[in-house]
């Protein structure tokens, strides 16, 4: 044994007590759905995890009712101050029972623990703590004296960052006044039952919030019930052309957060060490399975093979394997219908003529996975160059100007992140005002924070979260009439 | 001295400079080096941190570590006694359990190397390969405030004592005002003064003193510059400063020595040295060594713990991980 073949060093599952099966959480308890179940399996060794209910429009009908009589009855009731004990007691409770929802994420997403444990969780708590802080001062949200809450939230989030996505939805919602039924993704359904239980432990009133599990019927059955105010999503790019359309001439407001295809730009003159980091951390955190990821690597001609030398090394240091061992780095690629999507993608890259590299690391037997990988002499026209892969695949392309550097970037439908790597703070200014997308990191890549919105232009979608902006999508300015129907 | 002056030549400056290098060519290259993120390199450091050493990884680190020792004292009450007692402790860390490996060397002032020599005897690694060796401070440590003439005869009186290995320290006010041909062309005397009677050189270390240069890119630059120079191991500190050694310093110089080895093929050593004192600290060092230079860098031939508490506490985890439980800093020994 070397020194770098790591001992076994797995989180422990003793802490999580998952039931064998799951009914869906509405009016504050956990009812059986009417329509079929299914099951949700651990992406790693494909083993079972649990069975959950999938909701039918029967259910979903159930759901949004709930929610309407919890906001008409008790949530729209009571004061900012008082929902934002409940929201306190939420983040309060999601940090003491972390472990167990970094396990639980670990196991039902495939990513690995270092990163729900390090990333994910303290997030979410992060989030209900911030809004929970807005909750009694809304008036100072700029929209006007007394904005009022929307209604009924209906919500859908994937399955890439599934209790993240919950609390990016959930906490400015209720934090607002409205109340939600929310759908977790298919694949990932785990973490929203055990929140479910959290809104339990805190009391929060039954109804206010509700978690219907299910596929794309039950969302789009959520989507078109009449009886909901407004609508976030958060996926790709096609199911929500498909929910903008269904809305189309409702007074139903959407947001939507979409894909991207981010450009991460590194000029010669940046800190080389740390700009294969942030290349690293831009597409490789969460088997790049990130909407704002890093997947076009844009590098100055001039150092395009210093880098690339860098990279390829650096990425031979990254261990694939068991999410829940804590030295892993790579874990599972979520679902067998993911992987073959980002296998297509890299076989339509290799026969379009991009050179494919990537790194030596074993995969497992069982589960889905996909090694790091880098393409070279990749062309604008490539479909690696345009399409989103959503998995570790890196294409890497060259400019020679500041100007060209920004038309590249700028060329694509989407525009949700980009980055910038340069020890020049003027150019990094003038490259951020000219870029198209609505996260823009420099010198640093794929970093949240509550305080900050975050959003796309183009058909990375409308509408942002996070932040005071992330208030307006769940709010109606003073002077509107809102509230419900 | 004047820029265009030529600078001492040495093979490495040759391969990066050119024939007839000045102190311009030195100033140029240095601050073409690309920079140092801080935010990054922190962040960079923190992961290496979290990665988790368990059972017979923990244990093969922690004998790693002890190996990889240089057992230090460097105080103005030193006295023979006291170094004869820790060059014991060298040779045998743990009396209770003969499978401890020898530290690397034993780390001292020039006027206790002959004690320390004497002290180790048969066990010295002129004696055995895996023998400990005798390292000396020189150059006016901790400052380096001295004359060249100074700096250079307290050099030449520890190698004459028997010192294996020196740990220089450079001039760190002529680094921060910019004289950096200043600096290298002292270390290339340093160097030249490590020269024994028999032709051969004991080791240079050359200490930065990374808590006065204060910014990453300095270090970066002074590792550049102290490898040109001639260094066989670049060090963090003198441990008479804080901060001494840190986790996000030592990567920038690991980055620096595989960018080094990447040129050229030739492999420099790294010592941290100075508050590292727990176990836990340390294997987050190992870690570092091998997923930045490859963990072919992990011998006592290529890094070094300047350390003294550390000791202690590594025999304490080593004796709880072969008994079981905690024993306490009752069951080793004092020095």
């Amino acid at each position: 044994m070397t020194f770098l073949d790591y001992a076994p060093a797995p989180e422990s599952t003793a802490i999580l007590d998952i039931k064998p099966s799951y009914g869906l959480f509405i009016g504050g308890e956990f009812v059986d759905a009417r329509g079929d179940s299914f099951a949700t399996i651990s992406p790693s060794t494909e083993e079972h995890i649990t069975t959950v209910g999938e909701a039918n429009a029967a259910d979903v009908d159930r759901a949004v009712k709930a929610a309407r009589l919890a906001y008409d009855k008790t949530w729209s009731k009571l004061s900012g101050s008082e929902r934002g004990k409940y929201l306190f007691r939420i983040a309060r409770i999601i940090q003491e029972r972390s472990r167990e929802l970094a396990v639980a994420e670990t196991i039902d997403n495939g990513k690995p623990i270092r990163e729900t444990r390090d990333v994910d969780m303290p997030l979410v708590a992060a989030w209900f703590f911030y809004y929970a802080g807005w909750a009694d001062k809304l008036e100072y949200a700029g929209l006007g004296p007394k904005p009022q809450a929307l209604g009924v939230a209906a919500q859908i989030v994937p399955w890439n960052f599934p209790l993240l996505m919950l609390a990016w939805k959930i906490a400015p919602a209720l934090a607002a006044g409205n109340t939600v039924v929310l759908k977790p993704a298919e694949t990932t359904p785990l973490t929203a039952l055990l929140f479910a239980e959290i809104c339990q432990q805190a009391g929060l009133p039954e109804g206010v919030v509700n978690i219907i599990t299910g596929a794309g019927g039950t969302g789009a059955s959520l989507v078109a019930h009449p009886g909901i105010n407004k609508v976030a999503f958060t996926g790709s790019t096609p199911v929500g052309r498909s929910i903008a359309a269904s809305l189309a001439g409702t007074d139903v407001r959407a947001t939507l957060e979409l894909g991207g295809k981010g450009a991460n730009i590194v000029f010669d003159d940046a800190a080389i060490d740390q700009a294969i980091e942030g290349i690293v951390s831009g597409i490789f955190f969460n088997q790049g399975h990130v909407c704002c990821a890093g997947s076009r690597l844009l590098v100055q001609e001039n150092i395009h093979d210093d880098v690339l030398h860098r990279l390829q090394r650096r990425l031979q240091t990254l261990r694939l394997g068991d999410p829940l061992d804590k030295n892993t780095d790579i874990g599972a690629v979520n679902s067998k219908a993911q992987l073959e999507r980002i296998s297509a993608l890299v076989d339509a890259g290799e026969a379009e003529g991009a050179t494919r590299w990537s790194s030596d690391c074993v995969l497992p037997a069982k589960g889905f996975w996909f090694q790091p990988t880098v393409f070279t002499n990749v062309h604008t026209s490539h479909r690696v160059a345009q399409e989103e892969i959503f998995g570790p695949v890196l294409s890497m392309m060259t400019f020679r100007t500041p100007e060209e550097a920004i038309a590249k970037a700028n060329n694509t439908p989407y525009g949700l992140s980009a980055g910038i790597w340069t020890e020049k703070a003027s150019r990094m200014l003038a490259m951020a005002n000219a870029l198209r997308a609505g996260v823009i990191w420099a010198n640093t890549f794929n970093k949240f924070d509550p305080a900050s919105p975050f959003g796309g232009y183009q058909e990375s979608g409308y509408g942002r979260e996070g932040g005071r902006h992330g208030l307006a999508a769940y709010l109606e300015a003073s002077d509107q009439k809102a509230g419900g129907r | 001295m004047n820029p265009a002056t030529a600078l001492a030549q040495t093979p490495r400056a040759h391969t990066v400079l050119g024939p007839g290098a000045t102190e311009k060519a030195l100033t140029t290259f240095l601050n073409g080096i690309p920079g140092v993120d801080t935010v990054g390199a922190h962040a960079r450091a923190a992961g290496f941190a979290s990665r988790s050493l368990k059972t017979t990884s923990k244990a093969a680190g922690l004998d790693t570590i002890i190996s990889m020792v240089d057992l230090t004292t460097l105080e103005g009450a030193d006295t023979v006694g006291k170094v004869q007692t820790l060059a014991r402790k060298a040779v045998s860390p743990d009396v209770g359990d003969p499978s401890t490996p020898s530290v690397a060397a034993v780390c001292v002032y020039g006027d206790m190397v002959s004690a320390v020599r004497e002290s180790l005897g048969a066990h010295h690694i002129s004696q055995r390969p895996d023998g400990v060796a005798v390292a000396a401070v020189a150059t006016a440590f901790p400052s380096g405030r001295a004359s060249l003439a100074i700096k250079l005869a307290d050099t030449q009186f520890a190698v004459s004592e028997g010192a294996d290995e020196i740990d220089m320290v450079i001039d760190r006010g002529a680094f921060l005002s910019g004289s950096w041909g200043l600096v290298y062309d002292q270390i290339v005397a340093v160097k030249e003064a490590c020269k024994r009677e028999d032709g051969s050189f004991a080791h240079l270390k050359v200490i930065l003193e990374t808590g006065e240069l204060a910014t990453l890119d300095n270090v970066r630059r002074a590792s550049w510059l102290a490898i040109l120079a001639g260094a066989d191991f670049i060090k963090t500190s003198t441990g008479k400063v804080a901060p001494a050694a840190t986790l996000p310093v030592t990567v920038t110089m690991l980055e620096v020595i595989r960018d080094w080895h990447a040129l050229t093929g030739e492999k420099i050593g790294m010592k941290p040295a100075g508050g590292i004192r727990a176990s836990k600290d340390a294997l987050r060092y190992l870690v570092a060594v091998a997923e930045t230079v490859g963990e072919h860098w992990l011998t006592p031939d290529l890094f070094r713990f300047g350390a003294s508490s550390l000791l202690n506490d590594v025999l304490m985890q080593r004796q709880k991980m072969r008994t079981g439980h905690y024993s306490g800093p009752d069951y080793v020994s004092v020095d």
